[in-house]
């Protein structure tokens, strides 16, 4: 596996381990106590690295292309798994994953985005960039999962919805509005992970739920940190600095109350260890599950209505100056715009 | 979300008309018009029927009856949730657009009549860091869509946004979007109506929200209207845009909207819309069978 920039100086240590070892092998020599004080030294360095990253570090592994994906994950956690295709309306669109599974002895529905991982599947995929047929599909499926009672656990991993031209002609926009709206009112519970990049609306189409869980090196964000740079500091050089200031890592969403829990990677990510990875999403799935079920169905619209409503940061602002009102104001149009209209 | 509208700068055109003289050059013909011939004709192009864009009050005074407006949450104003270090912090640019705009935030809410038919009224301004959505003008709109439910009057929402989800708060702006759409999943139950008003241009998060989710949709004419931006649309399918794409009448071809209609008209077809809509007026007004 190809290491990032900033795990090179470790992979050095651990190449001088595996020679070392060899070396004893080979010469007959007794390096252990040597060996040992390194494979220390590198797990301590290990934790010091990934629990430190930037922003931008914890992207490239959100990124990574080995990162565990939906497909995975289903393989890893779920029984019997039967995929279900298409919105019924237009067609049945590869970057979102539908179908229904079992877990623990429940019953699911399973909805995710799939970004695929060489180029064939990548572009079968789309790159895991929807259209909107994406979204009606697992609205429909999520719809029918409400019908019968049937949690619904969904994965976003997504750089965004994808911007094309088909895709505004069908209503991109339309079909992401549509499933915040109706993901509101679904009578069963609904639980997200964010598995890897929570790419703008794109994600929040199918990340309207109970629970948000947002995996340790996962991101989520309003736009991707390359847009924000190419906008505010009309440089892409400046991704970093977006990636920070965006404050789009699980640590800093969780400090907002807009992801209720994170879950821990195996140490250098989940690429590292995608089965491990998955027994810890599928403990957390099967927990939240039995959590949820026992709230009836208005009582988790109630719950997942108010959990988003209160979400938001402002102040009150001590009206010291008389309000404007609509016929005083100074900004405006001259008066025969009050005039009525043939 | 303002990613996807980043290069194209649909302002361009309404910077250049604020009035700092006396003419302004319309963006569509070229022509130069006498300022206020402009704004005698309700901001439209007297020469092509251009739509120059309004500010929320020249909406408010358009749309709502003379007397009757009552602008609510005014004193509502963003936080800095994420202390945003960008080449310019967020309070800078908010007093920046508060000073050239006259407003404190990028929405005015309240309750007013149309054509003596009682509505909640929001309207965004695009002038106002793009007439994106943050946590006000999210919070305001979804109390605006709440003022419906309680007062079992309709919503009526006019959408100016090139800035969908705005950056500088983050994910606190993605989640407005599911905030607002969860307010008008409410306010479906309650039956009341929501007329949503889409006006140049109205794009990313606030179209992929609460501006695509009325009962009917209405877009003034020629208004760039879509979630993602053009130039990054022709940036990813590596092709030519086709003619008109993203426009109002682009939209209503496709069937993404229910109307195309002229500014003139606009307050006239709202009020008969919700005439037949608005039961409680319609058994006010007599028309009941």
């Amino acid at each position: 596996m190809e290491p990032l920039d900033f795990e090179k100086p470790l992979m050095e240590i651990e190449k001088n381990i595996v020679q070392l070892k060899e070396k004893a092998l080979n010469e007959k020599i007794d390096f252990s106590e040597t060996i040992a004080v390194l494979e220390k030294e590198v797990i301590e360095k290990k934790k010091q690295l990934y629990r430190n990253l930037s922003p931008d570090q914890r992207l490239k592994i959100a990124r990574h292309p080995n990162r565990p994906n939906t497909l995975d994950y289903i393989s890893f956690i779920f029984k019997d798994f039967i995929e279900l295709h298409g919105d019924r309306v237009f067609g049945d669109d590869n970057a979102i994953i539908a179908g229904l599974a079992t877990v623990g002895g429940h019953g699911v529905v399973v909805i995710g985005q799939q970004k695929g991982k060489d180029t064939k599947e990548k572009l079968f995929r789309n790159f895991g960039m929807a259209h909107p047929e994406g979204y009606r599909k697992a609205l429909r499926i999520m719809q029918m999962a409400s019908r019968f009672q049937v949690p619904i656990i969904s994965f976003i991993d997504t750089p965004g919805a994808f911007p094309g031209i088909s895709a505004e002609e069908r209503g991109q926009a339309s079909a992401i509005a549509v499933n915040l709206r109706e993901m509101m009112s679904l009578k069963t519970p609904v639980i997200c992970y964010v598995i890897g990049e929570g790419g703008s609306g794109g994600a929040l189409g199918i990340a309207v739920g109970d629970k948000i869980v947002m995996l340790e090196h996962a991101y989520y964000s309003v736009i991707s940190p390359e847009g924000c740079a190419a906008i505010l500091w009309k440089t892409a050089t400046k991704t970093p600095e977006a990636a920070q200031a965006l404050k789009m890592t699980a640590t800093d969403l969780h400090a907002f109350g807009i992801v209720d829990e994170i879950l821990e990677e195996p140490l250098g990510g989940a690429h590292r260890n995608p089965q491990e990875m998955a027994q810890t999403i599928k403990l957390s799935i099967i927990q939240t599950i039995e959590e949820f079920s026992r709230l009836g169905g208005e009582a988790l619209i109630r719950h997942r209505q108010e959990k988003f409503r209160q979400i938001g940061v402002y102040q009150t602002q001590a009206l010291s100056q008389p309000s404007v009102s609509q016929t005083e104001m100074e900004i405006g149009p001259s008066p025969a715009f009050n005039k009525p209209v043939e | 979300m303002s990613f996807f509208g980043s290069k194209f700068n649909p302002f361009q055109t309404s910077k250049r008309k604020i009035p700092d003289g006396l003419f302004s050059k319309c963006p569509k013909c070229s022509q130069t018009i006498y300022n206020k011939e402009i704004d005698a004709n309700l901001k439209i192009c007297p020469k092509c029927e251009y739509h120059f864009t309004l500010g929320a009050w020249e909406r408010i005074n358009l749309m709502i009856d003379k007397g009757t407006f009552v602008e609510m949450d005014k004193s509502l104003i963003s936080a800095d949730p994420l202390n945003f270090q960008g080449p310019k912090t967020y309070p800078q640019k908010l007093s920046e657009d508060q000073e050239a705009t006259g407003l404190n935030e990028a929405v005015i809410c309240g309750l007013g009549n149309i054509m003596s038919i009682p509505v909640s009224f929001g309207v965004t301004d695009s002038r106002f860091i793009m007439g994106s959505m943050g946590s006000v003008v999210g919070e305001k709109l979804t109390r605006c869509i709440e003022r419906g439910i309680e007062k079992k009057i309709p919503v009526v929402i006019v959408s100016g946004s090139g800035g969908g989800a705005r950056m500088y708060e983050g994910c606190f702006s993605l989640m407005q979007m599911a905030k607002t759409s969860g307010a008008l999943s409410r306010l479906s139950e309650a039956g009341m109506p929501f007329i949503s008003i889409l006006t140049n241009p109205t794009m990313g998060g606030v179209l992929a929200s609460f501006a695509s989710l009325g009962d009917i949709i209405i877009a003034e004419p020629d208004a760039l209207i879509g979630f993602a931006g053009p130039r990054v649309i022709a940036q990813t399918v590596r092709q030519e845009l086709p003619e008109g794409f993203q426009k109002s009448e682009y939209l209503l071809k496709h069937g993404n909207i229910d109307r195309v209609t002229n500014r003139r008209n606009l307050t006239q077809e709202v009020f008969q819309i919700l005439q037949v809509l608005y039961q409680e007026n319609r058994k006010e007004v007599g028309i009941e069978n």
